[in-house]
């Protein structure tokens, strides 16, 4: 089934991309999320059989399809009311923009299942061309700023990543040098040449910290984020992050059986760690909503890789962290087209008394700020608080002070922000050209904060089991 | 002979490092391009016919003929001066240069059990280095993609060494050149020109948080 849904979804975004014909247009943008939807209940139904030798239907992938397809739903309806209500709309963008959505989510969700470390690296290489698509909607100069420097520094990227399959391609034993798949990796994992995994996995890891939104190349996600169009910011901000969390994840997973494991901690650790620092310095300083919304992106980020490096309990709650992460964050990017609508700005100068004039708009906004500061009884609270006590558990307890004095300067900052756009009055603001904006486009935001909330706080067995099962392989 | 080529390789490194005017970086490009044609040649003699010749017309045809001359086009559609204006001197660049070899030079050496022939390694990461560098040196958009264009031959070289063993890592490499050639030079840097008048990475500020 994998490869009729591959092929099926580049049909489709040929087609996309090809007629500009308005209803052949959405009927062919909702045959594909029909498609997507068929195809995940499909990976649900085949848990781990393995298709076309380099798709394998494993929990990690299983988890992040899922989650992915409850995100692009929400997002097709909204790339809907948001291409139709854009003045400045051509059958051309229209087009261009769907059939890059549809690219686009067919790579991820290729990559999440793609269980070769070359397949994955192919994908990843699709996604910066479709998102590159998406980010330069706009086609004006600042557009074309943004997605330059997003195509360059994940070009740069991509070769790292490259590079670094190079280098682990040496690391092999000469028995198994023909197979870079995970299962074989760590099959071999005692016969590893450790100096080349060493650079293997500088390489691979610095490669998808840009599309996971890491330091060092968090930058490009950012300013991608900042000029793709709302619904394509929510895409970036959740499942490309979930596909470079993969794309490191898989790989992490073969070098903690190795020998390597605490130095490979440590980077991670570091990286980590610079990230959340990084969001806490710009997220006091930045006047434009969006960005700052990446910001908090990148420190959500910071502290699911920080679970990570800690181990124990730190696993399962990245996993967890990212998922809910996703499903409130693209939440938040939805409702930013709803906020640039009543304004017609994205400074927060320009922003304010947001509850007059969208009432449901900023229940919304208010709700995924106190589910994005993990304050509770949001599902993140939950997992933030379990990646706290796995830096406890394994005797951090330096670096998690300072983490929390960082993530105490965050609220702050968001805080200040958030309030500021729902009560405080923006001086000489225009009020007789603020559009009525129906409840009913808020109904997909509350269902996911919601969701994310039952999912941390009442995870569904079938889910703390996927999740277990996808951090099986990692040391305990 | 695979490691005279290779050290001319490295020499047209330092010639980067101290060059002065754009149509000297193509050129050097090109000659990579023809450097790593040989290399090929000599190097994969396990793989199957059919896939020789696809990597041979990809460097010879591709990465010596076709992006060289395109990137003249640009050059002159865009009216670019000549000349590279880098941030720092050229003989500090090419003391950077040395240093980024030596270093490559030591760490090769510290590579316990070497399943690789120690001199690709150091032509390989001292290219992608020096193209890092190259992209953080110099000031116009187009030099940016040349240093680009640098790694991509250091990352083709290294993927040349361990091409018989795995000829499909050195056919994914010939698709990042591929894909990301056409993405970045084809696309962009066409658009980017008719945007912005004169190509600088001064213009490219404009993306600020507050």
């Amino acid at each position: 089934m994998i490869i009729p849904y591959l092929i099926g979804s580049v049909g489709i975004s040929l087609g996309l991309f090809l007629n500009r014909n308005k209803t052949v247009n959405y009927i062919l943008i909702w045959l594909f999320v029909f498609l997507q939807s068929a195809f995940s209940v499909y990976v649900g139904f085949h848990y781990n059989d393995t298709e076309a030798t380099y798709f394998t239907f494993d929990a990690l992938g299983l988890i992040m399809l899922f989650t992915a397809t409850l995100i692009i739903i929400p997002a097709a309806i909204h790339s809907y009311i948001y291409i139709e209500e854009s003045e400045e709309k051509t059958p051309k963008t229209r087009a261009t923009y769907f059939g890059a959505f549809a690219l686009l989510v067919m790579a991820v969700s290729a990559a999440f299942l793609a269980n070769h470390i070359a397949v994955v690296w192919i994908f990843t290489e699709i996604t910066t061309l479709s998102a590159s698509a998406l980010i330069y909607h706009h086609r004006n100069k600042l557009a074309l700023e943004g997605t330059w420097k997003y195509v360059f520094i994940c070009a740069v990227s991509i070769t790292f990543v490259f590079i670094g399959i190079l280098f682990l391609s040496l690391s092999l034993p000469k028995a198994a040098a023909d197979d870079l798949s995970y299962k074989s990796l760590i099959q071999h994992h005692l016969l590893l040449n450790t100096s080349w995994l060493q650079l293997a996995f500088l390489f691979i890891f610095t490669g998808f910290t840009a599309k996971i939104g890491l330091f060092p190349m968090f930058t490009a996600g950012i300013d991608a984020k900042d000029k793709a169009p709302g619904p394509a910011a929510a895409l970036l901000s959740s499942i490309i992050m979930c596909m470079g969390f993969v794309g490191i994840f898989r790989f992490y997973t073969v070098i903690a059986n190795t020998p390597l494991m605490r130095w490979a901690s440590l980077v991670v650790g570091i990286a980590a760690f610079l990230s959340i620092f990084i969001a806490a310095v710009y997220m006091i300083k930045v006047k434009n909503i969006k960005r700052m919304m990446a910001y908090s992106s990148v420190e959500h980020m910071g502290l699911v890789m920080l679970g990570l490096a800690a181990g124990g309990i730190g696993y399962y709650a990245a996993i967890l962290h990212l998922v809910l992460h996703s499903l409130v964050k693209s939440s938040l990017f939805f409702q930013y087209n709803q906020l640039y609508r009543v304004y017609k700005n994205k400074s927060i100068y320009q922003l304010g008394n947001y509850f007059k004039y969208n009432t449901t708009g900023a229940i919304v906004l208010l709700l995924a700020f106190i589910s994005v500061t993990a304050m509770p009884p949001s599902g993140m609270f939950v997992s933030e608080f379990m990646i706290f006590r796995s830096l406890f558990q394994s005797n951090q307890l330096a670096l998690l002070i300072v983490v929390l004095l960082l993530l105490t300067i965050i609220i702050w900052a968001f805080a200040k922000n958030i309030f500021k756009i729902l009560f405080i009055p923006v001086v000489d603001f225009d009020e007789s050209n603020v559009p009525k904006i129906s409840p009913w486009r808020s109904v997909s935001q509350f269902l996911l904060i919601g969701g994310a909330a039952y999912l941390g706080l009442n995870p569904p067995m079938i889910f703390v089991d996927l999740i277990q099962n996808s951090i099986r392989l990692l040391p305990h | 002979m695979l490691h005279v080529l290779l050290i001319i390789f490295l020499i047209t490194l330092f010639y980067l490092a101290i060059a002065n005017r754009m149509t000297t970086y193509i050129n050097l490009l090109a000659l990579q391009g023809v450097l790593l044609f040989l290399v090929a040649f000599m190097q994969l003699s396990h793989i199957n016919t059919v896939n020789l010749v696809l990597i041979l017309l990809e460097t010879i045809v591709f990465k010596s003929i076709a992006v060289p001359v395109f990137l003249r086009r640009v050059l002159k559609r865009n009216h670019i001066t000549r000349e590279a204006e880098p941030f720092v001197p050229n003989f500090v660049s090419l003391i950077i240069t040395t240093l980024i070899v030596i270093i490559t030079i030591i760490l090769s050496n510290s590579m316990q059990e070497n399943n690789l022939d120690k001199i690709f390694f150091v032509v390989a990461l001292s290219t992608l280095f020096t193209g890092l560098y190259f992209i953080a040196s110099r000031r116009k958009i187009i030099t940016h993609v040349m240093g680009y264009l640098i790694i991509e031959n250091g990352v083709f070289a290294l993927s040349l060494a361990v091409g018989n063993e795995m000829p499909m890592l050195v056919n994914l490499g010939i698709m990042l050149d591929i894909f990301a050639s056409v993405l970045i030079l084809g696309i962009f840097l066409n658009k980017i020109g008719d945007v912005f008048k004169d190509i600088d990475v001064n213009q490219l500020t404009n993306l600020k948080d507050f």
